[in-house]
């Protein structure tokens, strides 16, 4: 065969399933571990529903490292910050997150989730220029810089909102559980599922189907090259980073619904949960940070019912295994 | 003529290393001018520092007249200057579509100019739609030569575009680069192969230790044995 010509079809490339299987293989492996069906369901209900808010939150950062190698320990500021701006809309018209009208319960809903993912994107802006700016390419100032800006994101909540829990009722049309036999699969769990459903999506199209994307992912893969082709990378970033954190701050809104309370110190909790999910997807990849998030969910929840004592190291676990499978990560991207 | 190109006392430094050592040419317009020399003398460096990727520690790079040492490498590019990087940096992950839709940064595919490169390089027209990470290695090449050409450029930076290359691909690529030429474009070529060289160079540079050793017309050089023996030593012998 000559290469010019190229008479003879491309080798087929490689499909690479078996990650994406694994969220399947490891919810029927449990089956018969818990026994009850109903149970079963619940649990994996439970473990999409988390899997998927987790993805929100985790699939900005997960770009911000493949697109230009920043370290951002501080990503869980956006999560708390999204979460008690979010208050700011919800608590005042807690008249209305009581309505037992779905409406109307949107209608308080939808503007706080676009003002915590305004003011999360927003102050990513200023996070990307104030702190990251000055140390591209140092990944131990980097760790210094965002671990500090996290720390004091958080006493910046203590100061302005007190010490304590907020709690944060769930809108009563979210509440309860649709019956189905003998298994509740509880609302608000279903709309998590449909709403991280709905971003993973929308994030796929936009890097499959733009140019921006296009950018995101060849920068991913060769940064160097996008800006050896003309395009400001740095631009790119900011915009991506912005992004990024706006999810964090929807995830964030989306998590203290589901816990029903907000605390200054939620995004720092979370911060390593989804490290390891971005870990364990490779980083840079979307479709592996997806599937990380919900293999991490349903070891948190199936691991937790099963072997409660292994509840806490349960990640910890599953991110050795998968490391020690593939040590890039389920998808790699980056070669870094 | 007029050079498009011109470089004056370049210095550059990657880490403490210092590589260019005040290197000076021009690189006249409508020409391709080869810039020849043994391994490590500092020709990739060369390209990279013109580009912006490696900036320059010292000296003055001007692109028809106007200053871009100082410029990032997107303004440099925005400028009119393709690049073909020796690895091609094909984005594997992405479609020979996409990698070409990305190249085109001024608007959307030209159907045209599209039908001209598949002229060169038909395998491209057949796996369009394929990604271009699962191309050949001299597919990637041409997928790398046909983005930095998707759009019209002035320059266009080349490094060692026929490494490793089958005959035919090497034939194809003379072809194309004598055509780029033919449509106005201006080139700088780094080559190791000095028949390939010969072929299409109108101007010559040779490079060692990071400096210009020589500077002068290809077909003089390509007529001195002692010169070529003397300037270019071992990749000649490597290559011919």
């Amino acid at each position: 065969m000559t290469d010019l010509a190229a008479t003879d079809p491309l080798p087929k490339p490689k499909r690479d399933f078996l990650p994406a299987l694994l969220p399947i293989i490891l919810a029927l492996a449990v089956l018969p571990l818990i026994g009850s069906g109903s149970s079963w369901v619940t649990l994996t209900v439970a473990s999409l529903a988390m899997g998927m808010m987790i993805f929100i939150m985790a699939s900005g950062l997960t770009l911000v490292f493949g697109l230009m190698d920043v370290l951002n320990f501080g990503h869980g500021a956006f999560i708390a910050v999204g979460a008690y701006v979010a208050t700011l809309v919800l608590l005042p018209l807690a008249g209305w997150v009581q309505a037992d009208s779905l409406l109307v319960n949107l209608a308080v809903l939808a503007p706080a989730a676009l003002l915590a993912m305004a003011v999360s994107g927003a102050l990513g802006l200023v996070v990307e220029r104030v702190l990251i700016l000055p140390v591209y390419g140092q990944h131990l100032k980097q760790i210094l810089m965002t671990t500090g800006g996290l720390i004091v994101a958080e006493q910046a909540l203590y100061a302005l909102w007190g010490p304590q829990i907020i709690p944060l009722p769930l809108p009563t049309s979210l509440r309860g559980s649709f019956i189905i036999g003998d298994v509740a699969i509880a609302k608000y769990r279903l709309l998590a599922m449909l709403v991280g459903l709905v971003v993973f999506l929308a994030v796929q199209l936009v890097l499959n189907r733009t140019k921006i994307g296009l950018l995101i992912r060849a920068g991913v893969e060769n940064r160097e090259m996008v800006e050896a082709l003309g395009y400001r990378i740095r631009q790119l970033f900011l915009g991506v980073f912005m992004v990024g954190s706006a999810l964090a701050g929807f995830g964030g809104i989306m998590w203290a619904l589901y816990r029903e309370q907000v605390h200054a110190s939620m995004g720092n909790d979370l911060t390593v949960l989804i490290f390891i999910v971005v870990i364990i997807g490779g980083l840079g990849s979307i479709g592996g940070c997806f599937i990380g998030a919900l293999l991490v969910a349903m070891v948190a929840n199936y691991g937790g019912f099963l072997v409660p004592k292994l509840a806490l190291v349960s990640n910890i676990l599953l991110m050795v295994a998968v490391l020690m499978w593939r040590p890039r990560g389920l998808y790699a991207v980056t070669s870094r | 003529m007029t050079d498009l190109l011109t470089l004056a006392g370049v210095n550059t430094h990657i880490g403490r290393y210092h590589i260019l050592h005040g290197v000076d040419f021009g690189v006249p317009e409508g020409q391709t001018t080869m810039l020849l020399g043994r391994n490590g003398a500092g020709k990739t460096t060369t390209l990279r520092t013109i580009m912006g990727l490696w900036p320059a520690s010292s000296g003055q790079i001007a692109l028809a007249g106007q200053r871009i040492e100082a410029n990032a490498t997107p303004d440099i590019a925005r400028l009119g200057i393709g690049y073909v990087p020796e690895s091609m940096a094909v984005f594997s992950d992405l479609t020979v579509k996409e990698n070409l839709v990305l190249a085109a940064r001024d608007g959307p595919l030209d159907d045209s100019r599209l039908e001209w490169i598949f002229g060169f390089f038909p395998a491209l027209r057949r796996f369009w739609l394929s990604r271009a990470g699962s191309l050949s290695g001299g597919q990637k090449q041409m997928l790398s030569i046909a983005r930095a050409i998707v759009e019209p450029r002035k320059l266009l930076l080349i490094d060692e575009p026929t490494k490793g290359l089958a005959p035919a691909i090497v034939v194809a690529l003379i072809e194309c680069f004598a055509e780029i030429k033919r449509r106005g474009a201006t080139i700088l070529l780094v080559e190791q192969n000095f028949r390939v060289a010969q072929e299409i160079g109108d101007a010559v540079l040779v490079m060692d230790n990071g400096k210009i050793v020589h500077r002068g017309d290809m077909a003089e050089l390509a007529n001195d044995s002692a010169a070529q023996e003397r300037l270019l030593g071992l990749s000649l012998e490597a290559h011919q």
